[in-house]
């Protein structure tokens, strides 16, 4: 099923089509580079899910069947663009240079973001599904303000395109023309909700009410997602202003760890995307194309299971916070109850990490 | 000058020394806002710096989070205080937790200044107070001046402080006039003030209460009792200290706000100061609030309000009572 008007470079059988404002720009080696983030991101993800039902994690959002999107996406960016995510980009984070095992800080419910989001210049998750979009064009603002020459982008799913926030960010982005891209994951899942719940149009055609471009990509096609994503990213920075891009692609697994997708959705279906795996078509192009040896995915599939065990030991690792840690960044400056509280605490003989 | 010029003159030198404070809000450009709070300041620094925003109040405060983290300064305002519930998401879930939720590296400065209160006829929506929800929120620091001098200052004093303040203006004293110090801070941010030296009784109140609770004080005073008068300034945190000291001299307290007393601020005040004053009370602390009933119809305001009957009788509660 190929859907109107779907930016594609490379079939689900891994064969090279062409589009009439898309081509590829990326080298052999950069395709394989992205075919081993994938492989990474997966094994990341399953080692999580893994970790999650021993009793590990306290949840795990699986982004399965979504890696072409995030590695697209986030091989797309230059490290002076900034991103806001939600809480399934960890593809995203991969590609920001994030540690792996700093991803999974809160759903190991040690810390409620995780990592340095100046540093690596990915904000920390959001959980409240939409309020980053408006967060990013805040940004953008800023962007635009200080006159530097970077782009924003925020990631949300088909379901956040409901909020009130994203359909704000929109208006905002729109009326400042704010150098932002957001990047829509068309999963079609908001967790047991189909997409036709949240709209009748097709996502990225909204773009066009709000007075900036849309454009559908195929979400499991990382060439075509690197390529869209670039050339948004390319218009916010030289004062453009906004691009929404809806991935076409699909959540193979759960919405979460604690859900339960046979209750809501039919087996036909998730066959059906299987055909269309993102990782698969890299693979079969890179085989066929460029002739990429059984060894070499060998290599990558030993370096995805040495990240999993290494991850898996940090995770081991984490231990509980110290409870006293709790008043350490509720202000930035002195406050009275957070004063008393910590005294509370410490009379109490708390403290202590373990 | 009065408290609106006043709030004008402190954002105006808080504009001046800081070119990363940026102003946002509806109508707040040509304009001025509708209270003329941001009267001239879009003409002398630019579009870029204050700026009339899409009418959106969620977008407003969302927006002023991701210039926050850029490293602006954003003064953002709401409208009116029955207009902020659109934004309370993006205030509770990201203005008040991102600088915990980044480990204290996300920098959430901002000032959200919110017109509210009662007492100037308005039709619904437009009459709330709201301040009780923000104070309730680890995260964010509440305050509201009471005269202009306050105003001048502790907006000034709010868009230099590290940590994200709701500022209540009380829209009842816009136009009131007072004297303005320009060189010298009155006192800081979260401290209380005595504004009404008295033995018998302390009141307890903020905001737009401040003037009636001192008129309230004044007709007490004829009546032979002396009321001691204290301006909590700062709903969050509250400084205690000085209304503790004050309650160790009367032994009485009455607590004023036009917000329903129902786990509201003053619910929080008379429970502080009740165990930490406990030996010295020589009566129950009493409040003066709206009633638990949605804001009325403005024609009828003026009995729903705290006046000073209501706190006149308050104080003769207090007094009167024998243990």
């Amino acid at each position: 099923m190929i859907e109107p008007q779907l930016v594609q470079l490379l079939t689900p059988e891994g064969e090279r089509v062409y589009d009439d404002v898309y081509e590829t720009s990326l080298t052999a080696e950069q395709i394989f580079a992205m075919y081993r983030d994938m492989v990474i991101i997966r094994r990341l993800c399953n080692e999580a899910t893994s970790l999650q039902r021993q009793g590990q994690l306290a949840l795990w959002a699986p982004l399965q069947g979504q890696e072409a999107a995030q590695i697209g996406a986030g091989r797309a960016l230059e490290p002076s663009d900034f991103s806001f995510p939600s809480y399934r980009e960890h593809g995203i984070a991969w590609c920001r240079g994030i540690p792996p095992e700093l991803s999974l800080r809160l759903f190991r419910a040690v810390d409620h973001g995780g990592w340095d989001p100046q540093k690596y210049r990915h904000s920390v998750p959001t959980i409240v599904i939409g309020n980053q979009a408006l967060n990013a064009v805040g940004y953008a603002m800023g962007v635009q303000r200080d006159g530097a020459s970077e782009a924003v982008i925020t990631f949300f799913g088909d379901g956040a395109t409901s909020q009130g926030d994203v359909n704000e960010a929109f208006v905002w982005a729109s009326s400042f023309d704010a150098p932002v891209v957001f990047f829509v994951q068309n999963n079609q899942w908001a967790i047991s909700e189909p997409t036709i719940r949240q709209t009748k149009i097709p996502l990225y055609k909204r773009a066009q009410g709000f007075g900036f471009p849309g454009i559908r990509v195929d979400g499991n096609d990382v060439l075509a997602v690197y390529e869209v994503t670039r050339k948004a990213l390319a218009h916010a920075r030289e004062g453009g202003g906004p691009t929404l891009i809806e991935a076409f692609t699909y959540r193979m697994g759960a919405h979460t760890t604690s859900d339960d997708p046979t209750r809501y959705r039919v087996d036909a279906e998730v066959e059906a995307w299987k055909h269309r795996d993102p990782i698969e078509r890299v693979k079969a192009y890179l085989v066929r194309a460029h002739k990429v040896s059984a060894k070499k995915f060998a290599a990558v599939n030993d370096e995805a299971d040495e990240m999993a065990l290494k991850l898996r030991v940090d995770v081991l690792a984490m231990g509980k916070p110290d409870p006293l840690s709790i008043f350490d960044h509720a202000y930035a400056s002195e406050h009275p109850l957070i004063s008393e509280g910590r005294r509370d605490m410490e009379e109490l003989g708390v403290g202590g990490a373990s | 000058m009065t408290m609106a010029k006043a709030l004008n003159e402190g954002l105006r030198r808080a504009m001046e020394a800081n070119p990363k404070v940026l102003l946002m809000g509806e109508d707040i450009g040509k304009l001025g806002g509708v209270f003329r709070v941001t009267d001239g300041l879009q003409k002398d620094f630019g579009e870029d710096r204050v700026i009339d925003a899409p009418l959106a109040e969620s977008a407003i405060i969302g927006t002023a989070v991701g210039l926050a983290i850029r490293g602006y300064r954003p003064v953002t305002e709401i409208q009116f205080d029955g207009f902020v519930y659109p934004a309370f998401d993006q205030i509770v879930s990201q203005v008040a937790k991102l600088h915990s939720r980044s480990s204290g590296i996300y920098e959430m400065g901002m000032v959200i200044r919110i017109p509210f209160g009662g007492g100037i006829g308005a039709i619904e929506h437009h009459s709330e107070s709201p301040e009780g929800y923000f104070a309730h929120t680890a995260g964010l620091r509440v305050v509201s001046p009471s005269t202009p001098n306050d105003a001048y200052w502790m907006i000034q004093q709010s868009i230099t402080h590290p940590d994200p303040i709701i500022f209540c203006e009380p829209k009842c004293r816009y136009w009131e006039k007072g004297e303005v110090d320009t060189d010298n801070a009155p006192r800081g941010l979260f401290e209380a003030s005595r504004l009404r030296e008295g033995s018998d009784v302390t009141v307890i109140t903020y905001g737009p209460s401040v003037r009636t609770c001192l008129r309230a004080a004044e007709a007490a005073a004829s009546e032979g009792r002396s009321v001691e008068v204290i301006d909590a300034r700062s709903i969050a945190p509250i400084d205690y200290a000085p209304m503790a000291a004050s309650l160790e001299k009367t032994g009485r307290l009455v607590v004023v706000h036009e917000a329903s007393a129902n786990a509201s601020v003053s619910s929080e005040i008379v429970a502080r100061l009740s165990e930490e004053c406990f030996y010295s009370l020589r009566a129950p602390g009493v409040r003066v609030t709206g009633y638990h009933t949605p804001y009325p119809p403005s024609k009828v305001e003026e009995e729903y309000l705290p006046n000073v009957d209501r706190i006149l009788d308050a104080i003769d509660r207090v007094m009167g009572f024998e243990s």
